[in-house]
């Protein structure tokens, strides 16, 4: 190691540095034009020149090449040196007078213009191109050529060059922009395309995945990777700070023993250049429905911005075209998701751009999930064309690369349409490497290529203790993923329950130190987040400035805070100066602040002593041009951290016993299914129906489309429930009270006037929904007007009725998806497709017509659907303004309808008229809603606490739904919402006890005088109005639910008396914060 | 007149959930916005005592924002409703006070929206640079 003194600064670095190297460990920044941290110093631009004191007087050089001596003294920014540095620059710029980056740098050096004749050459000759394609490429294809004054980097003789591979290294690294890699090579560069970009954008052979990869950290692509593939290059290495490049890692093979699999694989996106009539591959503005949701995220390649790929213009008109991939011959299904992908898609590209004509060509629109049909009608509100047609091919306009469509209009003529832009949405198939997973797993695959199920077993393979979640069994919405994900790991937990926790180790913790009644000794660690704030701000500083703040007692600066050395640092620093409050400033404490707590509390300390200053995210990433105010704004936020830090005081997670029973509040097949699985899994269940026998909806199902014999199941999953020793069913009984919160309710089940009470630490709410009795066509006034479940239960039993029939009309959406009720029941398409096969299977000549709005048999359902047509069964469309009717004379019914194909009244005489009536929620809905005090949706189904995400969850704690009562379903998405109701009540019931938020309301009694105020504010009910004794006389207070609040603070905000605050929020705390934002530095 | 030499303080209260992860995507996403900003983080715009927003005023601060999650998206269900419901009181309390209302703002910014939240604080940096400083600083 070697010392010397830069600027008056003392630095050592290692033996064989440069100075320019020394000085940028000191953060000293000298520009430079020519020296690139990978490549051998250089000397070519004169710029970085630097003032050396020797004993024979001061000299200057270049100190990209001058080597760090012991002792030697350098200055940087002496007179001398910046004159002759204008010097240097000004003879650049006279070469070069319209390199970008040389008038900045003229111009940050006081530069106008140069004063000497004007060459108007481009290169600097700095040389970086040729030497980063000898020395890294190990290739050579241009070097300097010529002498003297004609020296000049090109390619031997001028001439394209054959060894050149088109890497694009020496367009990287010329600073001044001027590499023209069509001179060099023939070879066209190809850039490596971002798979998460979903290839609209290039990126580098060592790159982070994405931005919320985890663990978030660069790979380096073994196919790419110029070192890996010939053994040159290494740049990153020069330029990791933290020395993470490893070359020789290899993939490792761990063996693991299991009890049980769970494959979640995914899905393959369907491959749009296979189509190809719609030019995508060949037309560069046909895009796929990912690459559009790339380009609609601010993460992604045009940063959000809605561009077109050929020219990168705003386009005004883009159309969809729907079904590319689905719902064809060779892929007989439907990708369930891209309707609704595709409307808000175009509902948030209108948001970009209000202006924007956004077209979806369709041929039906399945918007069939919760919410989805209020979603399609505002779509249509805010302007979103939908045209019912599907074009058959694309066709370029040479000139400007716009896109022309051609469709049959609503009147049968035929349109040409032109559009800027076409996404195609593309469906989704079973993974490229379904095939390996079935060799490795023994699993069956059905005819499409996805996981084979059962449809009363949703998420069981055929190879028993192998379970499947998501689009791998078949195309699926993220509710119905997240859904089959908690199922598969309930019936996992289910099989193993034995084994539950045996493997886990916890994790020893020393003893807390005692910080009460001791001043505030704060430690304040200050990132440089490698540049990222380093780069910015002026990190050393900000830590001088740290040791000035009051209570400071020890302050540092870290490369990496966030590293593992630092936390042994940190711990260090702790027991050394006796820290009771540390202060990290560094990035989000949305992602870090768990980590930095672990280390307080791994060095005794309370981890509610800690405290970050967000100098990353919220300062220099957003300021990165203006160094100055982003260190004086690096101060700034330290001292808010510092003043809130003093305020600190030690909290500890209060924990609650948990009752390990559950109540499940429905007899239905979902919640049957909740409770076996639970039962199994090793939990005490109380299944409550309010019917005499168990069974609900499920009673009324006889067939399935995917086989399986329902009542069968029926008839095994009640005898298992009664002989299940786990399982207490209370029939013909009714919830009439709940008390209590997570962990610990006590309900009252009610039964002929006797009641009983039982305590539980979680409730299930399957309460299902019913049919509803239309009062249209005719029903309930013409014998053979029947609803489609009436017509299953004819059907199941084989009723004498059938027999004679000759024709029968089906209607569709009876009671859905009208004004009342804007919301699609979603299985009367495939309940309609069903009972149609079974009468063309009874009787094949007999006439059965559909009447829909639009058939929405999702997933695989679809080939069923398809099975139907081809079978005979007449589907005709109906509008939503022009219902069809029903009339009947002489005991006949006749059915009109206007056909929209045809443009005409079509009149159908039948013997009978099937109705699919809507699922309608339960009367007794707003009871049940009451009792656990949780939301409804504006149609009265329950309300999750996260329409994708959290599927099953209440926002309510311990409180879980499943089945129909959470919206229309079918059985088998109500038997894997039943299992994931399961699973996610087995989280809280699989604890002895649950820690509860520390940081939640506190009332302070000295303050409260009980004016309640705060009471009907509070979200979760976790306040009540108490008397008490105090001093022999009455007093009002309130008292607060540690197992309900969940720390939100509107009590705090709304009570006059600094009543109750929330811990580590108290408004003092945020007070001081305020102060210190205040106080000038 | 706008006062470009002005530095003004900007106090914002910042919903952990909603626009406290939005300033925080603004710069992974390196949206660049006016220094101005100071933000303190809360657990949600609805714990935010209007007598926090007066004295941040009456102390000096140039303008203060609460930024919440949008209608509907509160993590403690309505927080931000109530935060909302005291807009009015801020303002009425602000007048007493000779503040002028547009040195406080309430604005909805959820996590997802990066741009927006540095759009907000241009917007609010420009407004307090028109007005000039605080007629509380001192």
């Amino acid at each position: 190691m070697v010392r010397l003194t830069i600027n008056g600064i003392e630095v050592e670095v290692e033996k064989g540095s440069t100075v320019i190297e020394a000085a940028e460990k000191l953060g000293i920044k000298i520009p430079t034009l020519c020296h690139h941290k990978s490549l051998e110093p250089y000397g070519a631009c004169r710029v970085c020149l630097v003032e050396l004191e020797t004993p024979r007087g001061s000299k200057i050089e270049a100190s990209c090449v001058y080597p760090a001596q012991e002792g030697l003294v350098v200055k940087t920014d002496t007179e001398r040196v910046l004159k002759t540095r204008r010097m240097m620059v000004e003879l650049l710029l006279a070469r070069c007078p319209d390199a970008v980056a040389l008038k900045q740098l003229a111009s940050s050096l006081g530069l106008e213009d140069t004063r000497f004749p004007k060459k108007n050459e481009d290169c600097i000759l700095c040389g970086l191109c040729a030497r980063v394609c000898q020395e890294r490429m190990g290739v050579g294809a241009v070097t300097f050529l010529n002498r003297g004054a004609d020296r000049k980097i090109s390619t031997p003789y001028d001439k394209h060059s054959p060894i050149c591979m088109a890497c694009g290294a020496c367009q990287v690294v010329c600073p001044v922009d001027v590499v023209d890699l069509s001179k060099v090579t023939l070879r066209e560069p190809r850039p490596i395309l971002a798979d998460y970009d979903a290839g609209l954008a290039p990126r580098s052979s060592i790159y982070v995945p994405f931005p919320q990869a985890i663990p978030k950290v660069a790979t380096i692509d073994p196919h790419t990777c110029m070192h890996l593939l010939n053994d040159v290059c290494r740049s990153c290495e020069n330029f990791c700070d933290a020395g993470a490049i490893d070359f020789d890692q290899e993939d490792q093979t761990e063996e693991i023993d299991v009890g049980a699999v769970i494959l979640a694989p995914g899905f393959e996106q369907f491959n749009p250049e296979l189509k190809k009539e719609f030019g995508y591959g060949r037309y560069p503005n046909v895009i796929s429905s990912l690459q559009f949701e790339r380009i609609l995220s601010a993460s992604g390649p045009y940063v959000g911005k809605v561009l077109r790929p050929s020219d990168l213009k705003h386009p005004n008109r883009i159309a969809w075209i729907q079904c590319v991939g689905s719902r064809e011959v060779d892929r007989n299904y439907c990708s369930s998701v891209c309707c609704m992908y595709a409307t808000k898609e175009a509902v948030i590209a209108k948001e970009h751009e209000p202006d924007l004509e956004c077209t979806i060509f369709y041929i039906d629109m399945r918007a069939y999930g919760k919410g989805f049909d209020a979603y399609y009608n505002r779509a249509k509100e805010l302007g979103v064309r939908y045209v019912r047609c599907s074009p058959s091919s694309i066709k370029e306009v040479a000139e400007n690369n716009n896109l022309k469509i051609t469709y049959q209009g609503e009147d049968g003529e035929r349109v040409t349409e032109e559009f800027d832009m076409v996404v195609l949405s593309t469906g989704l198939g079973p993974p490229q490497d379904a095939h390996d997973l079935v060799r490795m797993y023994g699993i069956d695959l059905n005819q499409h290529g996805f996981a084979a199920t059962q449809g009363l077993a949703p998420v069981e393979t055929s190879r028993p203790g192998v379970y499947v979640c998501g689009p791998f069994a078949g195309p699926k919405d993220i509710p119905e993923t997240v859904m089959e994900a908690s199922a598969s790991a309930s019936k996992a937990m289910a099989l193993l329950a034995e084994a539950r926790g045996s493997l886990i180790r916890g994790k020893e913790y020393p003893p807390e130190k005692d910080v009460t009644g001791q001043e505030p000794r704060i430690g304040v660690f200050v990132c440089h987040c490698g540049k990222n704030i380093g780069g910015v701000a002026d990190v050393p500083s900000v830590v001088e400035y740290a040791r000035t703040l009051p209570d400071v007692v020890y302050a540092e600066d870290n490369l990496y805070t966030c590293s593992t050395d630092t936390q042994e640092g940190i711990k260090q620093m702790i027991a050394e100066h006796d820290l009771n409050r540390v202060v990290v400033a560094s990035c989000s404490p949305r992602t870090h602040e768990p980590l930095f707590r672990n280390t307080c509390r791994e060095a005794g300390l309370n981890e509610y002593l800690f405290e970050m200053a967000n100098i990353r995210d919220q300062c220099t990433w957003v300021h990165m041009r203006e160094p100055e105010k982003a260190t004086q704004k690096s101060k700034d936020l330290l001292r808010m951290a510092v003043a809130k830090a003093r305020t600190l005081e030690p909290l500890h997670k209060s924990s609650l016993k948990v009752n390990n029973a559950a109540l499940v509040i429905g007899g239905g097949m979902a919640g049957m299914t909740a409770a076996l699985n639970l039962a199994d899994q090793g939990f005490q269940v109380h299944l409550v129906e309010k019917e005499e026998e168990l069974g609900g909806n499920f009673r009324h199902i006889h067939s399935l489309l995917n086989g399986g014999n329902p009542q069968q199941t029926l008839t095994q999953t009640i005898e298992r429930i009664e002989f299940h020793p786990r399982i207490t069913v209370y029939v013909g009984s009714t919830l009439s009270e709940v008390e209590g919160s997570v962990g610990n309710f006590t309900s009252t089940i009610s039964r002929n006037g006797t009641q009983k009470r039982v305590g539980h630490g979680v409730a299930i709410v399957a309460t299902g929904a019913t049919e509803y009795e239309p009062t249209e066509y005719l029903y309930g006034e013409h014998p053979r007007v029947l609803t489609q479940v009436t017509l299953e239960e004819w059907i199941s039993s084989n009723r004498v009725e059938l027999q004679e029939l000759k024709s029968v009309v089906m209607i569709q959406c009876v009671g859905s998806r009208d004004e009342e009720r804007p919301y699609c029941s979603r299985v009367c398409c495939s309940q309609a497709v069903k009972n149609a096969l079974a009468l063309k299977k009874l009787r094949p000549d007999m006439a059965v017509t559909v009447l829909y709005r639009d058939i929405r048999t999702y997933g695989l359902y679809e080939q069923y659907y398809r099975e139907a047509r081809e079978r005979g069964v007449r589907f005709i469309r109906y509008e939503e303004d022009r219902k069809p009717r029903v009339s009947s004379s002489d005991g006949g019914l006749r059915v009109s309808t206007l056909d929209p194909v045809l443009n005409a009244t079509v009149h159908i005489d039948c013997d009978m008229v099937v109705l699919a009536a809507a699922i309608v929620p339960r009367g007794d809905t707003e009871e049940v809603s009451k009792l656990f005090k949780v939301a409804l949706n504006q149609d009265r189904y329950f309300l999750e606490a996260h329409m994708k995400l959290r599927p099953v969850d209440f926002a309510t704690d311990g409180v879980f739904m499943c089945g129909l009562a959470h919206c229309p379903k079918s059985v088998e998405e109500s038997i894997a919402q039943a299992d994931a109701a399961a699973a996610r009540a087995a989280t809280l019931l699989s604890k002895d006890e649950i820690a509860l938020e520390a940081t939640i309301s506190e009332v302070v009694d000295e303050n409260c005088d009980g004016c309640a105020y705060c009471i009907d504010p509070c979200p979760y009910n976790a306040l009540s109005l108490i008397e008490y004794m105090y001093e022999g006389s009455i007093k009002k207070g309130i008292e607060r639910d540690a197992a309900l609040c969940k720390g939100c603070g509107v009590c705090q905000a709304t009570c006059p008396k600094k009543g109750i605050y929330i811990r580590s929020f108290r408004l003092e705390q945020l007070s001081a914060m305020v102060d210190a934002a205040l106080e000038v530095a | 007149m706008a006062n470009e030499e002005l530095e003004p303080i900007i106090i914002a209260f910042c919903c952990n959930w909603c626009s406290y992860a939005g300033a925080d995507l603004a710069g992974v996403s390196r949206v660049q916005y006016p220094t101005n900003l100071r933000i303190i983080r809360v657990m949600c715009s609805g714990m935010v005592h209007p007598n926090l927003v007066i004295d941040a005023l009456t102390k000096g601060a140039d303008g203060v924002l609460i930024l919440g999650c949008h209608p509907g998206d509160c993590h403690y269900l309505e927080g931000n409703l109530r935060a909302e419901g005291r807009k009015e009181a801020i303002e009425l309390m602000l007048e007493d006070f000779g503040v002028e209302p547009e040195r406080f703002r309430l604005e909805w910014v959820s996590a997802s929206e990066g741009p927006r939240f540095a759009e907000v604080v241009r917007e609010m940096t420009e407004t307090v640079r028109e007005l000039g400083p605080s007629p509380y600083k001192a």
